[in-house]
C-alpha cells in the first residue's frame, strides 16, 4: 500500500510532528516530544525508501510519477496544479533529506538533551523537514518556492535559536537579508517563466522550453540568471555566501542538517531541476561554472586560518557547494547530484563529529584549545578521519569519486574557459586537503591544550545516541562512492538512474576521455590531495611548533640566522613562499576586504539606507493636521500640473 | 392626456442597504427603549442584519448587470462581490467589538447603528452608477466613520483621531465634489456611462474635464489612503478604538476602491493612456512609503496602519494593470486582506487590554509561550500580510503582480516585489518578538478570549490560510465577477 | 455682461480661499468654516453649469451637497465639543499626540 501513491505522506508526517510539538510541546514530556519528532521523521524515511524501491522497479522511461492533489489557481489561461512529483532526481534528494534528516534527529536527542526549549527545537526541525520535502517533491515552481521560503524561515529561526546571544540573532538577520535578495531573484524568475510559458508546472515548462525560448536568447538567459541568483543566496555562493559561516551560531546538528547536508543544496537541486532551461543559456552556464569554481577556491582559502572548528567546516561547505555548481555549469548534472549525495554523508558526519567534540569539550569550539582527543574520543576520531579522507578526495572514499568526476567534466567540458575551472578546482582540492587535516591534527593529535581544568577533566566520548548516527554517516562517507564507479562502462549506477532526467534538448554531449587521460587526471588530483595532507601533517603533527614559532619570530636578521642555523629551513620557505602569502591574502583581502567590506558592506549599506530613509520619512508625519492638509494640497497641485503639462494630450 | 413617465424604481435592488438601515434604526430604538437585558442583544441583532443583507446580496441576480432608479444604481456581480467584502468586514467587526465595548464601557446601540449606517453607505457607493449615488454613499460612510473614530470620546487619542479624520476627510470631500462639478460641467451629466460617451466623443471642454478628473482622483486617493494623501491614516488608525480601526481598514477601503475602479474604468476608459501614469506613480509611492516607514514603528497599531497604506499600494498595482485580470486580482486581494487584517486587529484588541495601553511591540514579547494558539494565529495573519507562502496573502500578491506583468507593467511588478521583500522585515520582527522570552516584570492578569473573538479568529484563519492553499474557487468567483466594460 | 466664465472664476477663487484657510488657520471652527466655503464654491460651480447646460442634475446635486454639509457640520461640531472637553483647546496645532 505504501507505494508511490502515498508519497504525499512523506512531507505531511514531519508537518504533523511540527504542529504537535509546536503547539503542545510545552505541555508534553521530553520523551513524547522525541517520539513525535523522531518518529514522524523516521516513518517518513521509511515511506521514502519504499517509494524509491517502487520507482526502481519501474521501467527506466516511466520513472516519473506525478500526482495532482488539487487545482491551486485557475485564472483564465493560467493554471497551477498543486501536486507531488517524483522522478529519479527528486528520489535521490528525497532519500538524502529523509535519511540524513532522520539520523540528525536521532543525534539531536543526545545533543540537545541539556538545552532549554527542547520541543521548540524539534518543532522547528520538523517544520524544516516538511518545507525541504515540499521543495523537492513539488510539481511546479510555486510549490518549490513555498518550500524554499519555508526552509529559509526555519533556518532563520534555528540560527537565532540561542537568541539571547547577540551574535546569534545578528547572524540570523544576516542570513535573512541575504536570502531575501536571492529569493527576490527566484520570484522574479518564476513570474518571468509564467509570463513566457503561461504555466509554472514542470511538465508544461520543461518539455516546451526549447520550442518557446530561443536558445541563448535574452529571455532564457535572464530567467536562468535570476534563478541562479536565487541559488547563490540559498546555497551560499559568491557574492551571497557570507551568511553561512555566521550561521554556525545555531546548534551543531542544525549546521549539519540545514547548513551542510540539505538546505544549502536546494540551489543545486533547483539548477539541476531546471537543466532544460540552463542548457539553452550558454552564457548562464558560464556564469554558473565560473562562480562555482571561484567560490570553491575562495572559500577553501578562507578556511585556512579559521580557528573555530565549525567555521572551518562552514567555509568548507561553501567551497564544496562551489564544486557542485561548477559541475552544473559544465553540464555534468549527474556529477553535481553525486557530489550532493557524498557531501551529505561526509559533511554531516564532520559536523556531527565536531558537535561531538564540542559536546565533549564542554562547549569549546576553538581548535587551539583542543588536541589529543584521539584516545579520549575514539569513535568520533575514527568517523571524522574517514570523512576527512573522503572530503580530501582520497581513493575508495566517497568524495574521491564525485570530486574526480567533477574535475574530469571540467577538464573535458566544451564550455569556454574549462581549463581555468579545472585549475581553480584542482588548487581548491589541495587547499581542502590541507585545511581538513589541519583541523584533524589540531583536534585529535598531540596534547590537550585546554587551560580550563574543568574542561580537561570532563572530556568524554559522546553517548551512543550520538555516536551511532556518526558511524552510519561515516559508513556512507566511506562507501557511497561506489554508486558512481568511473571508467567501468555501466558501472555508474547513478548515471544510469539519473540519466533520463537530464536528457533535454541542448544538453551537452559528454565527451569520453581516453582511459589513459582519465587515469592520469585521477592520479593527478589524488597526488595533489595527498600533498595537501602531507603539508598539514608536517605543520600540525610532525612539527606543531613550526607554525607557532614562525608566528613568534623576532627581527629579520635573527630570523634569517636562526632559519639558516636550524633545520626548519624548509618550513620557512614554505611559509614565506606559500603559506604566508596565501594566508595573509586570505586574511587581509578575502576576509577583511572582500568578505567584510565588499559583500557585507554592500548588504549592510542597503539595510542602513532603507532605515535612514525610514526615519527621514517618519519625520514627515509631524502630527500636525495642517501639514497633512498641505501635503494633500501639494500632491493635488503636482498631479494637476503633471496632467496638464505632460499628459492630457 | 400627457402621461407622466415614472422612473423605474426597484426596491429589491437596494434591499441589502434597506436591511442594514432598518437594522440600524432598530438598534437605536432598542438602545433608547429596551430594558438592560434587551440592550445586550443589540450586537447580535446587528449581526443578524448583516447576515440577512449578505444573503440578499447573494440572491440578487447581477448577471447580466441591470440599472434602476433612472440609472443611479447598478446591480452587477462586480458590485456584489465588493458588497460581500464590506459585509464580511462589518460582521467580523461586530464580533470583535462585543467584548471590547463592554470592557471600555461603550457598549451602546449607537455604536452598532453607526457601523451599519456606514456599511449601507459603502454598499450604495459600490453600486452607484451615478456620481450622486457614489457621493451620497461616500458621505454616509465617512460621516459615520468620523463619529466612530472618536467613539471613546474621553480618550484624548481617539478624540484627536476623529478631529484629524474629520478635517482632512471634509477637505478631500470638497476636492472630490469640485471634481464632480467640473466633470458635470464639461460633459453635461453625472451618470458615469453618459460621461463616458461624452468623453470619448470629445464633446466636452477639455481643460475643465482634465482638472475635474484629477480632483476626483484626489478625493478617491484620500479614501484609499494613497501617498501623498495618506497622512491621516497612521494617526487615525492608531487613535481610533481598535475594532473601529479594523473596520476602517477593510470595508471602507474596499468600497472606495470599487467606486474608484468603476468610475475610472467606466467613465474614462478612453483616457486610460493618460491616467494610468498617475495611478502608477500613486502605486509606487504608496507601496514604498508605507513599507519604508513601517520598518521603524514601535506601536503595533501604527505599524499595521502603515502596512495598510502599503497594501493600498499593491491594490493600486492591480488597478494600473486593469482589465479582467487586474480587477479580479483586486477583488481577490481585498477579500484576503479583509480576513487577515481584521484578524490581526482582533488580536491587538485582546493584547492591548483595557484602555489600549499595551499595543507596543514590546508588549508582545513572550506571548508565543503563554498563548501559543493566539500567537500562531497572529503569525498566520502577519505572514499572510507579508505575502509568505502558503498563505492567502502570497497568492493575492502573486496574482496582482502577475496581472501587472501580463499587461506589460514590468517595472511596476518588480518594484512591487522589492517592496514585499522589504515588508517581510517588520512583520517578521513582530512574529519573532512573540517567541522571545519576556522579562519577568509586572504581573498582568491573563488575557481573556471571548467566544465572539474566537469566532472571528477562526474565520480569519480560515480566510488567510485556506484561501492560500485552495484559492481556485475564490479566484474563479472573482473572475466571473470582474467589471464588464 | 456676465458669462459662465465669471461664475467659474468666482467659484474657483472661493475654493482656493477655502483651501488656503484650511492650511493657515489654527482654530478648528474657522477651519470648518473654510471647508464650508469650499463646499459652497462647489455649489456655485454646479449651479452655474446647471444653468448654462439647462440641466436639472446640477440643482439636485446642490441640494445633496447642502444636506451633506449640514450633517457634516453637526458631526464636526460634536467632535470639536468632545475635543474641547478633553483638552480645553480648539487649536489644531496643539492636537498632535499621534505622530511619526
Amino acid at each position: 500500500m505504501l507505494g508511490l501513491e502515498n508519497i504525499w505522506l512523506v512531507p505531511i508526517l514531519p508537518l504533523i510532528g511540527a504542529i504537535v510539538n509546536g503547539l503542545f510541546g510545552k505541555f508534553m514530556s521530553k520523551s513524547s516530544v522525541t517520539l513525535w519528532a523522531v518518529g514522524s521523521t523516521g516513518l517518513s524515511f521509511f515511506i521514502a525508501v519504499i517509494a524509491f524501491l517502487n520507482l526502481l522497479s519501474l521501467d527506466a522511461r516511466d520513472r516519473v510519477f506525478e500526482k495532482i492533489l488539487f487545482t491551486w489557481i485557475q485564472a483564465g489561461s493560467f493554471t497551477a496544479q498543486a501536486g507531488i512529483q517524483i522522478d529519479p532526481l527528486s528520489a535521490i534528494f528525497l532519500l538524502i533529506v529523509t535519511g540524513v534528516g532522520f539520523l540528525i534527529h536521532v543525534y539531536s536527542i543526545g545533543y540537545m538533551s541539556h538545552e532549554e526549549g527542547y520541543a521548540r527545537y524539534f518543532a522547528y526541525l520538523n517544520l524544516f523537514m516538511f518545507s525541504m520535502l515540499l521543495l523537492i517533491l513539488g510539481n511546479n515552481f510555486l510549490l518549490m518556492f513555498i518550500g524554499w521560503e519555508g526552509v529559509g524561515l526555519c533556518s532563520y529561526l534555528l540560527i537565532g535559536y540561542y537568541y539571547e546571544k547577540d551574535s546569534a540573532s545578528n547572524a540570523g538577520k544576516k542570513a535573512f537579508v541575504m536570502n531575501r535578495i536571492g529569493d527576490f531573484g527566484f520570484l522574479l524568475a518564476i513570474m518571468w517563466i509564467f509570463w513566457t510559458f503561461g504555466s509554472i508546472d514542470y511538465t508544461t515548462v520543461f518539455p516546451s522550453a526549447s520550442q518557446v525560448l530561443p536558445a541563448g536568447g535574452f529571455a532564457v538567459t535572464g530567467i536562468t540568471l535570476l534563478l541562479f541568483l536565487g541559488a547563490t543566496g540559498k546555497s551560499a555562493q559568491i557574492p551571497l555566501y557570507t551568511w553561512l559561516p555566521d550561521a554556525m551560531e545555531g546548534p551543531t546538528p542544525v549546521s549539519a542538517l540545514i547548513h551542510a547536508a540539505t538546505m544549502v543544496t536546494a540551489g543545486v537541486y533547483m539548477v539541476t531541476r531546471c537543466n532544460a532551461l540552463f542548457n539553452l543559456a550558454p552564457t548562464s552556464m558560464i556564469v554558473v561554472a565560473l562562480i562555482g569554481a571561484a567560490t570553491a577556491l575562495f572559500a577553501a582559502t578562507m578556511g585556512l586560518y579559521q580557528n573555530d572548528i565549525k567555521r572551518v567546516l562552514a567555509y568548507s561547505t561553501v567551497s564544496q557547494l562551489g564544486y557542485m555548481f561548477l559541475a552544473c555549469g559544465v553540464g555534468a548534472y549527474v556529477a553535481a547530484v553525486f557530489h550532493v549525495m557524498t557531501h551529505a554523508f561526509f559533511k554531516a558526519c564532520l559536523f556531527l563529529g565536531s558537535g561531538s567534540v564540542i559536546h565533549g569539550m564542554s562547549g569549546e569550539q576553538d581548535m587551539r584549545q583542543m588536541g589529543g582527543l584521539k584516545s579520549k574520543m575514539p569513535i568520533t576520531h575514527m568517523t571524522m578521519l574517514i570523512s576527512a579522507l573522503a572530503i580530501s578526495g582520497i581513493p575508495i572514499f566517497a568524495g574521491f569519486f564525485s570530486k574526480d568526476e567533477i574535475l574530469l567534466s571540467a577538464f573535458l567540458g566544451h564550455t569556454k574557459g574549462n581549463l581555468v575551472y579545472w585549475i581553480l578546482a584542482t588548487v581548491a582540492a589541495a587547499v581542502t586537503a590541507f585545511y581538513m587535516f589541519r583541523l584533524y591534527y589540531m583536534t585529535f593529535s598531540g596534547e590537550l591544550r585546554a587551560e580550563d581544568q574543568h574542561v580537561r577533566d570532563h572530556v568524554h566520548e559522546s553517548p551512543n545516541v550520538m555516536t551511532v548516527p556518526l558511524i552510519i554517516l561515516a559508513f556512507g562517507a566511506a562507501f557511497a562512492g561506489f554508486l558512481g564507479l568511473p571508467i567501468i562502462e555501466g558501472g555508474h549506477a547513478l548515471n544510469n538512474f539519473l540519466g533520463p532526467v537530464f536528457h533535454t534538448p541542448g544538453a551537452p554531449e559528454h565527451p569520453h576521455a581516453s582511459l589513459g587521460l582519465e587515469l592520469f587526471l585521477m592520479g593527478f588530483s589524488v597526488s595533489v590531495a595527498v600533498l595537501g595532507i602531507l603539508v598539514a601533517r608536517h605543520f600540525y603533527y610532525v612539527r606543531p611548533e613550526a607554525a607557532t614559532e614562525m608566528a613568534a619570530k623576532g627581527g629579520f636578521i635573527k630570523t634569517v640566522y636562526t632559519t639558516l642555523q636550524n633545520k626548519y629551513y624548509i618550513d620557512e620557505i614554505y611559509d614565506v613562499v606559500i603559506v604566508k602569502p596565501v594566508v595573509s591574502f586570505s586574511r587581509s583581502f578575502l576576509w577583511k576586504i572582500f568578505d567584510v567590506k565588499i559583500v557585507d558592506g554592500f548588504v549592510n549599506s542597503i539595510a542602513s539606507f532603507v532605515t535612514d530613509l525610514s526615519s527621514l520619512l517618519r519625520k514627515s508625519q509631524t502630527g500636525m493636521v495642517r501639514n497633512y492638509a498641505l501635503a494633500m494640497a501639494l500632491g493635488g497641485v503636482f498631479f494637476v500640473g503633471l496632467w496638464i503639462l505632460a499628459l492630457g494630450n | 392626456m400627457a402621461s407622466i413617465p415614472v422612473p423605474d424604481i426597484s426596491l429589491g435592488a437596494i434591499a441589502p442597504e434597506i436591511t442594514l438601515a432598518l437594522t440600524a434604526v432598530v438598534a437605536l430604538m432598542l438602545e433608547v427603549f429596551a430594558e438592560k437585558k434587551g440592550r445586550d442583544h443589540i450586537a447580535y441583532i446587528s449581526l443578524v442584519g448583516v447576515i440577512v443583507a449578505c444573503f440578499i446580496t447573494f440572491r440578487l441576480a447581477g448577471d447580466p448587470s441591470w440599472t434602476t432608479f433612472s440609472g443611479l444604481y447598478v446591480v452587477d456581480r462586480f458590485g456584489q462581490f465588493f458588497k460581500l467584502i464590506c459585509l464580511l468586514g462589518t460582521g467580523m467587526t461586530i464580533l470583535v467589538s462585543v467584548k471590547y465595548n463592554k470592557d471600555e464601557g461603550i457598549d451602546n446601540g449607537e455604536y452598532y447603528a453607526l457601523l451599519l449606517f456606514a456599511t449601507s453607505g459603502m454598499l450604495f457607493m459600490v453600486s452607484g452608477s451615478d456620481m450622486i449615488t457614489i457621493f451620497m454613499g461616500l458621505e454616509v460612510m465617512s460621516i459615520s466613520l468620523y463619529a466612530l473614530a472618536g467613539y471613546t470620546r474621553k480618550r484624548a487619542r481617539s478624540n484627536e483621531a476623529s478631529v484629524k479624520y474629520f478635517i482632512l476627510g471634509s477637505l478631500s470631500t470638497a476636492f472630490l465634489l469640485y471634481g464632480i462639478a467640473l466633470i458635470y460641467g464639461s460633459t453635461g451629466s453625472t451618470q458615469i456611462d453618459i460621461i463616458a460617451k461624452a468623453v470619448s466623443s470629445g464633446s466636452g471642454v477639455e481643460a475643465v474635464l482634465d482638472l475635474g478628473i484629477v480632483m476626483l482622483m484626489i478625493g478617491f486617493a484620500f479614501k484609499v489612503s494613497a501617498v501623498p494623501f495618506h497622512m491621516w491614516t497612521p494617526d487615525v488608525y492608531q487613535g481610533a478604538p481598535t475594532p473601529v480601526t479594523a473596520f476602517m481598514s477593510a470595508g471602507p477601503k474596499a468600497a472606495a476602491f470599487a467606486a474608484f475602479f468603476r468610475v475610472f474604468n467606466v467613465a474614462f476608459p478612453s483616457l486610460q493612456a493618460d491616467w494610468w501614469v498617475i495611478i502608477w506613480i500613486l502605486a509606487v509611492a504608496t507601496m514604498t512609503v508605507g513599507n519604508v516607514i513601517a520598518l521603524l514603528q514601535n506601536d503595533v497599531k501604527r505599524m499595521l496602519a502603515y502596512s495598510s497604506i502599503a497594501h493600498a499600494g499593491y491594490i493600486l498595482v492591480g488597478f494600473v494593470a486593469g482589465g479582467a485580470l487586474g480587477s479580479s486580482a483586486i477583488m481577490y486581494y481585498m477579500l484576503v486582506y479583509t480576513f487577515m487584517n481584521i484578524g490581526a486587529f482582533a488580536i491587538v484588541t485582546v493584547v492591548g487590554r483595557k484602555g489600549e495601553e499595551k499595543t507596543k511591540f514590546s508588549d508582545f514579547t513572550g506571548l508565543g509561550y503563554r498563548y501559543p494558539l493566539m500567537a500562531v494565529a497572529l503569525v498566520i495573519f502577519l505572514f499572510s500580510l507579508a505575502g509568505i507562502p502558503p498563505t492567502a496573502g502570497f497568492v493575492g500578491k502573486f496574482y496582482i503582480f502577475m496581472a501587472a506583468l501580463k499587461h506589460g507593467y514590468v517595472y511596476l511588478a518588480v518594484i512591487g516585489v522589492v517592496n514585499s521583500v522589504i515588508s517581510i522585515f517588520y512583520y517578521l520582527r513582530l512574529s519573532v518578538m512573540m517567541y522571545m522570552q519576556d522579562e519577568p516584570g509586572e504581573d498582568l492578569p491573563p488575557l481573556v478570549f471571548a467566544p465572539s473573538l474566537i469566532a472571528v479568529m477562526i474565520v480569519a484563519i480560515y480566510g488567510s490560510l485556506w484561501l492560500g492553499i485552495m484559492p481556485a474557487g475564490y479566484i474563479s468567483f472573482a473572475q466571473s465577477a470582474f467589471l464588464a466594460l | 455682461m456676465l458669462t459662465i466664465n465669471h461664475f467659474l472664476a468666482l467659484s474657483a477663487i472661493l475654493f482656493v480661499i477655502g483651501v488656503v484657510g484650511v492650511l493657515t488657520r489654527r482654530n478648528v471652527i474657522v477651519i470648518m468654516m473654510c471647508i464650508e466655503l469650499m463646499l459652497n464654491a462647489v455649489n456655485l460651480t454646479f449651479i452655474s453649469f446647471a444653468y448654462y447646460l439647462g440641466d436639472m442634475t446640477g440643482h439636485v446635486f446642490v441640494f445633496m451637497v447642502m444636506a451633506v454639509a449640514a450633517a457634516e457640520a453637526a458631526v464636526g461640531l460634536a467632535i470639536v465639543m468632545a475635543l474641547f472637553r478633553n483638552r480645553e483647546t480648539v487649536d489644531v496645532d496643539r492636537v498632535s499626540l499621534l505622530k511619526h
